[in-house]
């Protein structure tokens, strides 16, 4: 077994980092890109949290919020490109 | 320390720096589409790696006899597989949605998609 905390630490840090971009990033566009990039590391940092405490549960959440995001970019370009619903 | 382990901080190592390179990536790209190149491929071959640990990990657990690591490391392939396919589709969309917005690439002189409908 080896000591997950420091690496789940990097990962929060890394997604401040992100986070900063979502703020001061200027348009809809980047702000969607770095958001997608957030909920990339979301899902890998939900594996992890899942092996530190052992809990099976973590993974399943994890695959669901994929998912679920994955929907969330698609609905939100088609809003930034102009279509209609 | 046994060879798993090694296996796993060097698979760590290899992730949280590409991570930690997309992140960057965000900050120092001029334009929209710089910065998509940089977080999507960036981040999806560091989350590869990361995961990867976790499944060496649960997988060496799982081979020890402790049968209720399985479900772990099957997941954890599972959850990989979605983030894989997942990403690459979504930065499609994303950069077709952003050239489609009006979105124009920093210092360029010739864009050859203007004014074609189904780019």
């Amino acid at each position: 077994m080896i000591d997950w905390l420091p690496t789940i630490i990097a990962m929060v840090v890394c997604l401040i980092i992100i986070m900063v971009r979502i703020f001061i990033g200027p348009g809809a566009p980047t702000r969607l890109v770095a958001f997608d990039t957030a909920n990339t590391l979301v899902v890998t940092g939900l594996v992890i949290v899942a092996m530190m405490f052992n809990h099976v549960i973590f993974v399943d959440v994890a695959i669901v919020y994929a998912l679920l995001s994955f929907a969330m970019t698609l609905y939100v370009a088609k809003y930034i490109q102009g279509d209609k619903f | 320390m046994t060879a798993l382990n090694i296996v796993s901080y060097v698979f760590i190592g290899i992730g949280l720096f590409f991570n930690f390179v997309g992140a960057f990536g965000l900050h120092r790209f001029p334009d929209v589409y710089t910065r998509l190149h940089a977080a999507t491929k960036c981040t999806t071959f560091g989350s590869i790696f990361l995961i990867g640990a976790v499944i060496v990990q649960s997988a060496g657990i799982w081979a020890l006899g402790e049968t209720s690591q399985s479900i772990m490391c099957i997941h954890s392939v599972l959850a990989l597989v979605a983030l894989l396919v997942t990403n690459a589709t979504g930065a499609h969309a994303m950069a077709r949605a952003a050239h489609r917005s009006g979105e124009k690439p920093a210092r360029a002189v010739v864009d050859d998609l203007e004014g074609k409908k189904n780019d």
